[in-house]
């Protein structure tokens, strides 16, 4: 199955963006195809590379940035971005910042949209 | 408007279920309504639970100084966004009814219409 992912919610004071990380990585591993992943809303700071979290927790924004490197397409609202100041300067490698169209796109495009947010 | 003649057209249901300013979910999520609105897609919203109040009349924002966004409830028919459902039982959960909100043309439904419009449905967007 195609299945495109919409994560909606921030790094770490929810669990919803590593619930779509997991769930993105298990989709996978069963053999389903991501269409892409399309950071949205507080979303979008899951791409903020400056983040450091304490060295013994998981780096949300690093993991999201190794999917993204081994070949999931991943998506952050250009938008949505500005509004909270992620830029080109600062989002993760493997991440491309787009317009709302991509969104779109992907969720027509795939079999399912799976949304993880509030 | 980086629209694709190729594109299939899905049925999409925006679920608005937030209130109007408490987060930005509604005012981002009719954001991405406005977009898809230039994709040929077969564009619902529904606005249930506290989403009820995004459609309240008589909105004033200046107090709580955060922009008002009601007045694009108004536009969306321009944008060729006429599927407009509210759910009869949010209303009446908070005390409200027709005549509590805007002037746009709105469709009521119960929880069981409700139910068999959204599981008509491709993708659902839940804001």
């Amino acid at each position: 199955m195609k299945i495109a992912i919409l994560v909606l919610d921030g790094p770490y004071n929810h669990e919803a963006s590593d619930t779509a990380y997991n769930f993105t990585k298990a989709a996978i591993e069963k053999g389903h195809e991501i269409e892409g992943v399309f950071f949205y809303n507080d979303g979008v700071i899951n791409a903020a590379k400056l983040m450091e979290p304490p060295s013994d927790d998981r780096n949300i924004a690093k993991r999201w940035s190794e999917l993204g490197g081994s070949g999931v397409k991943l998506t952050v609202c250009i938008a949505a971005a500005k509004r909270r100041g992620i830029n080109d300067d600062v989002v993760i490698d493997n991440a491309k910042i787009a317009g709302l169209g991509q969104l779109v796109e992907m969720a027509v495009a795939a079999d399912r949209l799976i949304t993880f947010g509030d | 408007m980086e629209e694709d003649e190729d594109m299939i057209q899905k049925k999409m249901m925006f679920v608005m279920r937030k209130a109007p300013h408490g987060s930005i979910y509604p005012y981002e999520g009719l954001e991405v309504v406005l977009i898809t609105a230039a994709y040929d897609q077969d564009i619902s919203m529904l606005f249930i639970d506290d989403g009820v109040y995004s459609l309240k009349n008589e909105q004033n924002t200046e107090g709580i100084g955060i922009k008002g966004f009601m007045k694009t409830y108004f536009a969306l028919e321009d944008y060729e966004v006429e599927k407009l459902y509210v759910d009869n039982q949010s209303l009446k959960d908070r005390g409200l009814s027709k005549k509590d909100l805007i002037d746009v043309n709105l469709q009521y439904f119960n929880r069981d219409e409700i139910k068999k419009l959204m599981d008509e449905q491709e993708i659902l967007f839940p804001f």
